[in-house]
């Protein structure tokens, strides 16, 4: 079992906070959704594995749905769980070339540019 | 039918600071590949983003400017996408919650009126990579300098309808950023393009089209063209019974026309969500004070100003105002001019603008200095030239012969005032046109500008034109 799938059946078990019917009305996602999630994500699914991370993610959509339906309008987004505001750095070049250092580790380089198969047709 | 055009322009400006939006490494445009992309800018593992105190103040300056609201508290979020040049796989950037957002910027019209087009927001965000695609075999070169440059991304309301408004707001705009001294307005080197959604509705119409975005255009011709021929697909397309695709489209400069970018259809999923890398932005007044204490004049204040100050007509004086640089010239032989503004203007605009654009030269680089220039206006106000004469003294100036005094000295140029002088040459002009002389005491006064013009011939253009009109005047008449 993994992690997520254990924290909603927790939730589950002890059923604290969920109204039963939004439950109910949880979205399923299909198999060509997973598919195409794996794609923006740059995942490689194995075809056999498809229905099980199916599921798997439906529960989590489940679970979102259980916290959509909580009364939120007096609650101000979070938008980090620190509550403190981002410190600032003076506008100063602090770093040194150091190419070849990170080139050393590189697959391909030429010229100074790192190389990738190519990605226009 | 007819059609209504409407457009929405986003602009990036790429900030002017010296280090990157989230690392040290330096900005600066033309270094080595890979020079200036340091661990935070290549994505590597542990590496943290820590913001940069220049871009967050410049984004409040455009902000100010455009009159928009400076939000306390503001949020970036993560962009995702996968592409090379972008090495975490996302962008950084604000998507609910960007730092300034409802303003507003007034752009002329050619009939004279001003029109107001609503500025939805300001966001700042970082620069991805360059992909270079010629000169390899199956394989493709990224360099990462670019990658974490700061941008800020302006977005307008969808208050445009022509492509004429489109290029004098991205204009106003360009002038503004360079002002304010936050972006080097630098077209080709790509430091402010544009990307324009642009939708036709038949007129009257309250609901918007379906709109195509233009991407990357960074010129102002490019602009209006792409804009001019966007608008023409779209209507030929409706009224030949198809349909305007919501899609992303590149201009082709070379023929001059847009076309799709992809090629298959693949929905745009950026899945933005705050970055837990960065705590929320919070700009308090002492940082809002301290942006709003560094503006300097703002385009709009200075035309004014130069109109009452100088009593400049508005079309000089939003000439002379376009950009900053130019301004600067223009206040600096006025006042070597003892204040003489419209002379200032007329010399700037014409006799300086021809000179600079024949060598192709930017205001800054003009070899005739403000000081010089305003000294020669001072020569004509004090009739020791005419205007006439001082062409001649400013060429001879602009080929590097010194200033005006030493430029009338050195080519006897000083206009000749005296009266009897001029008295000679006139008397010597009648004696030798005695047809002239009669057909003028016939009637014919139009032979007064033929007269006149032998004696400023005679005078090699020195005689004080004036003086000579007054004086053979009373000679002939009399």
């Amino acid at each position: 079992m993994d992690v997520f799938t254990f924290a909603i059946e927790r939730r589950l078990a002890d059923n604290s906070g969920f109204p039963e019917s939004r439950f109910e009305e949880a979205m399923s996602l299909s198999n060509e959704q997973v598919t195409e999630i794996a794609h923006l994500a740059r995942l490689q699914v194995d075809q056999a594995d498809l229905p099980e991370y199916a599921r798997n993610l439906s529960d989590i959509l489940s679970f979102v749905d259980a916290m959509n339906a909580m009364e939120t309008d007096s609650v101000e987004p979070l938008a980090h769980p620190l509550e403190m505001p981002q410190r600032l750095r003076e506008d100063a070049v602090t770093e040194e070339n150091q190419r070849e250092q990170f080139q050393a580790v590189a697959p391909q380089v030429e010229a100074g540019l790192y190389l990738v198969p190519r990605v226009i047709e | 039918m007819e059609w209504e055009t409407v457009i929405g322009l986003e602009i990036h400006a790429q900030l002017a600071t010296r280090s990157k939006i989230f690392s040290g490494a330096s900005t600066a445009y033309g270094a080595e590949p890979n020079t200036q992309a340091c661990a935070v800018d290549l994505g590597l593992p542990g590496v943290l983003p820590v913001l940069n105190k220049g871009a967050v103040k410049m984004a409040v300056k455009l902000g100010l400017a455009t009159g928009c609201t400076v939000a306390p508290r503001s949020v970036f979020a993560r962009k995702n996408y996968f592409y090379p040049d972008l090495p975490k796989g996302y962008q950084i950037s604000q998507y609910e919650l960007p730092i300034v957002h409802d303003g507003e910027l007034h752009i002329e019209l050619e009939d004279g009126t001003t029109k107001r087009i609503g500025v939805t927001r300001a966001h700042l965000e970082e620069d991805a990579g360059k992909s270079l695609h010629e000169g390899f075999e199956g394989v493709t070169g990224i360099d990462l300098n670019r990658a974490g440059t700061p941008l800020l991304e302006i977005v307008s309301e969808p208050d445009i309808r022509s492509s004429e408004e489109a290029v004098a707001y991205m204009k106003k705009l360009h002038s503004l950023v360079r002002y304010l001294g936050i972006c080097d307005g630098n077209m080709q080197e790509g430091s402010f393009r544009c990307d324009a959604n642009v939708s036709v509705r038949p007129r009257g119409s309250t609901e918007f089209g379906t709109r195509a975005e233009i991407k990357n255009v960074n010129s102002f011709r490019f602009v209006q063209q792409a804009i001019d021929h966007e608008v023409e697909r779209q209507i030929d397309l409706i009224e030949s019974g198809g349909e305007v695709v919501q899609e992303t489209r590149l201009f082709d400069a070379v023929k001059g026309e847009t076309r799709s970018m992809r090629t298959k259809e693949e929905a745009n999923d950026y899945r933005y969500f705050p970055d837990p890398d960065l705590l929320p932005l919070e700009v308090d007044d002492a940082l809002v004070d301290e942006a709003r204490s560094e503006l300097p004049e703002l385009p709009d204040a200075k035309k004014q100003r130069f109109v009452e100050q100088y009593g400049l007509s508005a079309y000089d004086a939003s000439v002379l105002t376009a950009s900053r640089e130019l301004a600067d010239y223009f206040e600096a032989v006025a006042d070597a001019a003892g204040g003489e503004g419209k002379l200032a203007a007329n010399w700037v605009m014409g006799e300086l603008s021809g000179a600079l654009n024949k060598a192709g030269l930017d205001i800054t680089e003009s070899p005739v200095t403000p000081a010089i220039l305003g000294g020669m206006l001072q020569r004509i106000t004090d009739e020791t030239i005419s205007g006439k004469i001082a062409k001649q003294v400013f060429e001879a100036m602009w080929n590097g012969e010194g200033d005006a005094d030493t430029v009338i000295e050195a080519h006897g140029l000083k206009q000749v005032t005296d009266t009897g002088a001029i008295e000679a040459m006139i008397d010597e002009v009648i004696a030798a046109n005695p047809d002239q002389v009669a057909q003028y005491k016939g009637g014919k006064d139009k032979l007064l500008g033929f007269f006149v013009g032998q004696v400023m011939k005679a005078s090699r253009g020195k005689a004080n034109p004036g003086q000579v009109n007054d004086l053979l005047k009373k000679k002939l008449d009399g």
